[in-house]
């Protein structure tokens, strides 16, 4: 492993890339943000939290209650981490700025799996970060239920920069679900996280994050993985209802041999929001794997849904769905795969489909008895129904049933 | 039960029918032969009230209700089933789901509705398929029990069933006879019968397992021919559409 660069040197490369737009979604003026936030209380009792934070968070997979199904939880709120508790041997939870301070390790991990100069949003959260989590799972831990992270934007205008790091260690398995919200109706806030994400040999990491946001919100998250030896790595992102802007094209490198990577993404975008979402593989070592499946609906907003996979070693294999419906005029879905080898000797594919429901699906439901209506809802249902192989039935039933909360409104 | 008069149909700016009528009791089967291209299949989606096969005359008539104007999925909560020849896969829905969808209201003496689902699916020998994708890579004959699997939930009074044996492989088709003849009550005394089954065919296979009582020779978007169905098959398997064609314009010089 790299020695940690000097504190310095990352800092100055930070800088020089303040100024760096990103390829991709519509560049954020960060000058036009809050830099700082009043220190929030910390609960240790999540019971006590204001009922309007309890709702936001529920929705966003979290779950409060006194026996909650997991094994850790943490809470930021703006710039303070609210809570921070564990209720399993094997594994770590806390604020990332506590665990740097615990751990002089620690520091190697930062900015590996995602380079500190990738553009403007990774260097400002180097020159101004705002916490963040960092979730350890020791080696052969076996963490059962999974950790929660939620990260709560609460303050209007404010800029929330966070670093996180996730860690699961040799031969370990460990769930997480990361829920990112904000108080409802805020008008205008920004979101910059960067995870970074290690998976080491034989170990295990179902990542599921989702996000609910308004529609003032830009979010720019840069989530790096690195996935070693026979390492699996299982990313659910759901991301419904509006929000201003959105961009974030997830990179995860298998630089171990037999790697396994899979992603899956549910998009739905209301009028008003723009949404570039993606994720990219490089299968590095030898019979490494990935999957992509994206299944996005534009409800009048408009989305760029990105895959990409390139096969850099022999015996790699990379399969990609990219499926997007429209339901209204104003949506707009442009769904860019892409696959890259150097190599003969790999086995890649991809299929992508936009477009609204066709008819003869909507006809086939009616002449079994449900109006046209019902027959649309159950199309949309059964379309974002992503079954996820590898991850614990009773996290895509909950996984699901997030997906119905957030899409109650129009499902 | 079943009254469908003078009627005509036109698709995609095409006139198809003319001037078909055709009357069902309740309890009664029948079977229409044609070759392919006569608008068998699209009798069967105007009775089952696809937007797109309009009428443009004529009218169908269902238990004593004139169903000419209601939409499709009207047609089927009165009681009117089709199985498709060529049902549309559709992503993220399963067979399971689709059997549910199918079930409606029903309910088979108060048992729980996963063990009514999996009962119907075994009967049918599509069990492997209930949490597939409905009608993805199912083969032929898989498709066929699959549509019937439905049918079969959702009990329609009237059932329009589109060539139920093409397709499937020689071993399937007394059982795609035996789900048929469940459908339509064959097991009850004819005179208690109430379910109507009108079956399209064009090689006829399926009159060895399924009876029915009367047989139509469609050509040309018309029915020309109207009399005992294994009557019809012979004369269609010796001779070929052709004297059905030759027996119309010696009938009717006018054509």
């Amino acid at each position: 492993m790299h020695e940690r660069k000097e504190p310095d040197a990352v800092k100055e490369k930070a800088s020089a890339a303040r100024a760096k737009t990103s390829p991709l979604g519509e560049d954020i003026d960060l000058g036009q943000y809050l830099s700082s936030s009043t220190e929030t209380p910390y609960f240790d009792d999540l019971a006590l939290l204001p009922g309007e934070q309890r709702e936001q968070m529920q929705q966003s997979g979290m779950a409060l209650g006194e026996h909650v199904s997991r094994s850790g939880t943490i809470i930021q709120v703006d710039h303070s981490i609210i809570h921070s508790s564990v209720r399993q041997d094997g594994v770590e939870v806390m604020g990332i700025n506590r665990a740097l301070s615990m751990y002089s390790w620690l520091s190697r991990y930062l900015w590996r799996a995602v380079p500190v100069d990738s553009d403007k949003y990774t260097a400002h959260v180097e020159l101004h970060q705002n916490n963040g989590y960092f979730i350890h799972a020791l080696p052969n831990a076996r963490v059962t239920w999974p950790v929660q992270a939620c990260l709560y934007l609460a303050k209007s205008e404010l800029a929330q920069n966070v670093h996180n790091i996730i860690i699961a260690e040799e031969g370990s398995e460990l769930h997480v679900i990361t829920g990112c919200t904000t108080a409802p109706g805020q008008e205008s806030g920004l979101h910059l996280g960067i995870s970074e994400i290690y998976i080491k040999p034989r170990a295990k990491l179902t990542f599921t994050m989702i996000h609910r946001w308004t529609q003032g919100v830009a979010v720019r998250p840069r989530t790096g993985i690195i996935v070693e030896d026979d390492g699996v790595f299982l990313d659910n992102y759901v991301i419904m209802g509006p929000a201003h802007s959105v961009q974030t094209n997830s990179v995860a490198r298998c630089i171990g041999k037999g790697a396994i990577t899979r992603f899956s993404s549910v998009v739905v975008a209301p009028r008003g929001s723009s949404m570039d979402v993606g994720s990219q593989v490089f299968l590095d070592a030898e019979g490494s794997r990935t999957e992509i499946i994206s299944r996005v609906v534009s409800t009048g907003g408009h989305v760029t849904s990105r895959g990409y996979i390139a096969g850099n070693a022999p015996k790699v294999k990379g399969h990609m769905e990219c499926n997007g419906l429209i339901l209204s005029r104003e949506g707009f879905i442009h769904a860019v795969p892409e696959l890259k080898s150097i190599l003969a000797d790999v086995e890649l594919s991809h299929e992508a489909s936009v477009g609204k429901i066709a008819e003869e699906e909507i006809e086939y439901l009616m002449a079994r008895g449900l109006s046209r209506d019902e027959a649309v809802a159950v199309i949309v249902r059964g379309f974002l129904h992503v079954d996820i192989e590898g991850l614990p039935s009773r996290l895509t039933a909950e996984l699901q049933r997030a997906i119905e909360t957030s899409g109650k409104d129009f499902m | 039960m079943l009254d469908i008069n003078q009627l005509s149909v036109e698709a995609g700016g095409r006139s198809i029918l003319h001037d078909v009528s055709l009357h069902l009791n309740s309890g009664d089967t029948c079977i229409i032969f044609g070759p392919n291209g006569s608008g068998k299949t699209t009798l069967l989606m105007a009775i089952m009230g696809f937007p797109r096969y309009h009428i443009t005359q004529g009218n169908i008539v269902f238990h004593d209700r004139e169903i000419t104007q209601l939409s499709l999925d009207e047609r089927a909560r009165m009681g009117i089933g089709m199985s498709f020849q060529r049902p549309p896969v559709v992503r993220g829905i399963r067979m399971r789901d689709m059997i549910n969808v199918s079930l409606g209201e029903h309910s088979f003496d108060g048992g729980e509705e996963g063990a009514v689902v999996a009962k119907l699916a075994e009967k049918a020998n599509t069990t492997t398929l209930l949490d597939r994708d409905i009608n993805y890579g199912f083969s032929g004959g898989e498709i066929k029990r699959s549509e019937m699997v439905q049918l079969l939930a959702q009990q329609p009074g009237l059932s329009l069933l589109d060539e139920p044996e093409s397709g499937v492989d020689l071993v399937n088709v007394p059982l795609m006879g035996r789900l048929i003849n469940e459908l339509l009550e064959k097991h009850r005394h004819i005179r208690d019968r109430e379910r109507v089954g009108i079956i399209i065919s064009h090689t006829g296979r399926i009159l060895d397992y399924v009876n029915a009582r009367t047989g139509y020779v469609m050509l040309d978007g018309t029915i020309v021919c109207e009399g005992d169905p294994h009557e019809i098959l012979e004369t269609i398997k010796s001779r070929g559409y052709e004297e059905c064609a030759k027996c119309m314009s010696e009938k009717s010089p006018t054509r």
